[in-house]
C-alpha cells in the first residue's frame, strides 16, 4: 500500500508535543540537573556528579521512610481491595438503591485532598473531636499527636475513607457487566456461593481488580497531603512518608541536589513497581 | 428425563396483575412427552422465554402448577428440579479448562472424582471436544462454547430434561447446521427431553417433532412441521410458518363455495361457521398461476433462486404465489386455488370443513 508522505503533519502533534514538553520532560530535565550538581544559593552551581546518589543510597533516613511507605502501601491494599471487593458485591443492582449507591460512594472522592486532611485533623482531636473525644471518653487511650501507633490507624482509617469507594466502584462496573444468564447458569449446575465469586465474579473483575490495584498503589506511594495536614508526618518521624520526607529536604532545607537525587530514584521506584504488578497481573491473565 | 406437565401455568410479571393483558403468559396447559424433542416457535416478546425460565426454575409462575413426571416441582429451586439449559449467549466458565468446566456441576454435587473422571469423558465423546480438554475455556469459538454448554447439561446422568434458549444466536450460519444435526443425533441416540426456544422457524422446524408455537402469551398451535404448514390452526401462524406467509383474504360464505369480492371459489367442504370474521387463507405454494380461473394484475415479482415469488392483485387483496423458475406467466394471468391447500378462518382461528375429504394433507413443509 502507498503511504502518502506528508511532513506537514508533524505541525498536528506540535501541540501535544509542546504540551508534554512543558508539564513532563522539561521540569524532568530540570530535576536531572538539580541531581548532579550542588548549590549555595545566588544561582550559582557546582558539579556534584553522582554524589547525591551515592549519599541518598547509604542514608538511613531515605530507606526508613521508604519502608514506611512500603508498608503503608501494602495494609492500604490489603485492607481496600478485599473492602471494596466485598462491598461492591453487596451494592444493588437494580431499583432506587443503587443511584443512592453510587452517589454515596463517590462522595469521598470528590472531596479535596487537604480538605480530607482537615476533616480528619479535626474529627481524631482529643479536645474538640468526635472521635477522638469519644475514644477518650469510653476509656481508649488515643491522641494521634503523641502516640505513633494512633497517628498510623488514623492515616490508614483516612486513606481507607478516602478511596475505598474507587475500588468499590471499579468492581461495580466489572460486576453489572456479567449478565444474567451466567448467575442463571450457575444456579443450574449448582454452585456454591463462593463458587460463583470465584469462578464468575472474580475473572469478570480482574481487569479492574489490576486497574485499582495499580492506582491504589502509586496513589498510597505518593501519598502527601493527608498525613502532611493530619501529623505533619510525626510524632517523630512516624509517618513522614517518602515525599513528605522530600518536601522537607526540598523546601524545608533548601538541598536542591540531595532532593533532586531522591525525586528520580523515587520516580524510577514508582516506575519499576507498577512495571512489575502490571507484568505480573497480566501475565497471570494470558497464563489463564 | 421426565414427562413436562404445565397446569394451566399463568404468569405476570406484575405483582397485582389483573387484567388479561398483565400476563406475558396467559394460560398454558400442556405435556411435554418425555424423550420428546419439542420446539416452542414465536416471535419476540410472545412468552416463550418466560415459559422456559418457569420451566427451569428461574422463574416461579403466578398462577397454576408444574409436575415432572406427576410430581409437583412448582415450588423447588432450579437446582432441585435436575434441569439443564443452554443460554442465547454460552456461558462458559472461562477460567477453567474445558474439562472443569463439565466436571463443575458433578463436583458442585459431590459426585467422587473417579465417576466425575469418567461422565466428563463420555460427555466429552459426545460433545466432539476431546482434544480440547485441557484447554482454558476462554479460548474457544463460540460453537464450542456452545457445545460446553450443552455439555454440563449432558453430563449429569439424572437431569429431566434439556432447555434451549434460542442456542444458536451467536453462532455463524455454517456452523448452525453442524450444530443443530448433531443436537439431533445426540437427542435421538441418549433421549434427553429437549425444549428448543426460538424464533427462527427454520430452526424450529429442522430440529423439532412437535413445534409449539406460541403468540400473545398464549400457544396457538401445537403440531408437526407438516400440519403447521397445511393447516395452521390461527391465522398468526399461517403468517409466521412459510416464506412468504399464507394469504388471507377476507371472504364470504354462502354454503360450500367462499366469495371473494366477484370470485367464486369452490370449496371442499362446508364450513361450520357462527359469525365473525372470515378470512379464505392459501399458501403461496397453493396458489396456481396459468390461463384459468381468477384474473389478477401482476404487481411485482421477486426471483429468490430456486422460485420466484409472484405478487399480485385480486379484487383490490394483495396475494402472494409461488411459480417455478422457468414458468410462464402469461400476458393476463389468471389464479386458481388447490382445494387441499384451502382453510377458512373465522376470527383468526380454523374452522373445520364438513363434507370434505379427511383433514390431513400429504404435503410437507
Amino acid at each position: 500500500m502507498d503511504k502518502t508522505w506528508n511532513n506537514k503533519a508533524w505541525f498536528l502533534v506540535l501541540p501535544v508535543l509542546v504540551l508534554v514538553a512543558f508539564s513532563a520532560v522539561i521540569p524532568l530535565m530540570t530535576v536531572v540537573n538539580y541531581s548532579v550538581q550542588d548549590t549555595f544559593g545566588n544561582n550559582q552551581f557546582f558539579w556534584a556528579g553522582t554524589e547525591w546518589f551515592e549519599e541518598l543510597l547509604h542514608s538511613d533516613r531515605f530507606w526508613a521512610a521508604m519502608g514506611r511507605n512500603l508498608i503503608f502501601s501494602f495494609i492500604i491494599l490489603a485492607i481496600e481491595v478485599p473492602l471494596g471487593i466485598f462491598i461492591a458485591l453487596n451494592m444493588p443492582r437494580k431499583g432506587w438503591g443503587v443511584p443512592v449507591c453510587l452517589v454515596l460512594m463517590a462522595l469521598p472522592l470528590l472531596v479535596p485532598w487537604n480538605v480530607v486532611g482537615t476533616i480528619w485533623q479535626v474529627f481524631g482531636r482529643t479536645d474538640i473531636g468526635l472521635l477522638g473525644y469519644t475514644l477518650n471518653a469510653i476509656g481508649i487511650d488515643y491522641n494521634y499527636v503523641r502516640d505513633p501507633f494512633d497517628a498510623w490507624m488514623t492515616v490508614i482509617v483516612m486513606d481507607v475513607w478516602h478511596w475505598t469507594s474507587l475500588v468499590v466502584l471499579l468492581c461495580y462496573a466489572g460486576l453489572v457487566s456479567i449478565p444474567d444468564a451466567f448467575y442463571q447458569a450457575a444456579k443450574i449446575d449448582g454452585a456454591s456461593r463462593w463458587s460463583v465469586f470465584r469462578y464468575i465474579q472474580l475473572p469478570k473483575m480482574q481487569r479492574v481488580l489490576l486497574i485499582a490495584v495499580l492506582l491504589r498503589f502509586m496513589d498510597s506511594f505518593m501519598i502527601y497531603t493527608e498525613p502532611f495536614v493530619v501529623t505533619g508526618g510525626g510524632p517523630g518521624n512516624s509517618t513522614t512518608f517518602l515525599s513528605i520526607d522530600l518536601v522537607k529536604m526540598a523546601l524545608g532545607q533548601f538541598d536542591l541536589g540531595p532532593a533532586a537525587a531522591m525525586s528520580l530514584v523515587y520516580f524510577l521506584i514508582v516506575l519499576l513497581l507498577s512495571w512489575v504488578f502490571y507484568t505480573v497481573m497480566t501475565n497471570y491473565d494470558a497464563e489463564r | 428425563m421426565a414427562r413436562i406437565d404445565l397446569d394451566h401455568i399463568r404468569h405476570s410479571y406484575l405483582p397485582n396483575a389483573t387484567r388479561e393483558e398483565h400476563f406475558a403468559l396467559r394460560e398454558v396447559h400442556h405435556s411435554f412427552e418425555d424423550g420428546g424433542a419439542y420446539a416452542l416457535l414465536g416471535p419476540s416478546g410472545c412468552g416463550k422465554t418466560t415459559l422456559l425460565n418457569i420451566i427451569s426454575g428461574l422463574l416461579k409462575p403466578s398462577h397454576g402448577k408444574l409436575l415432572f413426571d406427576g410430581k409437583d416441582i412448582t415450588r423447588l429451586s432450579t437446582q432441585e428440579r435436575n434441569i439443564a439449559q443452554v443460554f442465547q449467549f454460552p456461558v462458559i466458565y472461562d477460567t477453567m479448562t474445558v474439562y472443569d468446566n463439565l466436571a463443575f456441576p458433578l463436583r458442585n454435587r459431590g459426585v467422587p472424582e473417579a465417576e466425575v473422571n469418567h461422565k466428563v469423558r463420555e460427555t466429552l465423546d459426545m460433545i466432539d471436544l476431546v482434544d480440547w480438554a485441557k484447554r482454558k475455556a476462554r479460548g474457544l469459538t463460540a460453537d464450542q462454547k456452545q457445545k460446553i454448554s450443552l455439555g454440563r447439561g449432558l453430563v449429569r446422568s439424572d437431569v429431566n430434561a434439556i432447555l434451549f434458549d434460542e442456542p444458536l444466536t451467536v453462532i455463524d450460519p455454517h456452523m448452525k447446521w453442524v450444530l443443530r444435526s448433531q443436537l439431533k443425533q445426540l437427542h435421538r441416540r441418549y433421549g434427553h427431553t429437549m425444549i428448543y426456544v426460538t424464533h427462527d422457524q427454520t430452526e424450529a422446524l429442522t430440529f423439532a417433532e412437535h413445534v409449539v408455537v406460541m403468540y400473545d402469551g398464549q400457544i396457538v398451535q401445537i403440531g408437526t412441521p407438516a400440519e403447521l404448514f397445511e393447516q395452521p390452526r390461527h391465522i398468526f401462524v399461517g403468517y409466521f410458518i412459510g416464506s412468504p406467509g399464507m394469504n388471507f383474504l377476507p371472504a364470504e360464505i354462502e354454503g360450500r363455495a367462499a366469495k371473494i369480492g366477484g370470485q367464486r371459489i369452490e370449496l371442499p367442504g362446508a364450513p361450520a361457521l357462527n359469525g365473525g370474521k372470515v378470512e379464505l387463507g392459501i399458501r403461496p405454494e397453493y396458489v396456481r398461476v396459468g390461463r384459468e380461473g381468477m384474473p389478477v394484475s401482476i404487481t411485482r415479482i421477486d426471483d429468490v433462486g430456486r422460485h420466484k415469488v409472484l405478487r399480485a392483485d385480486l379484487e383490490g387483496q394483495a396475494i402472494a404465489a409461488i411459480v417455478g423458475e422457468d414458468a410462464e406467466i402469461p400476458a393476463e394471468p389468471r389464479i386458481r386455488f388447490e382445494p387441499a391447500g384451502i382453510n377458512i378462518y373465522a376470527d383468526s382461528w380454523r374452522v373445520e370443513m364438513q363434507g370434505g375429504p379427511a383433514s390431513h394433507g400429504g404435503k410437507g413443509g
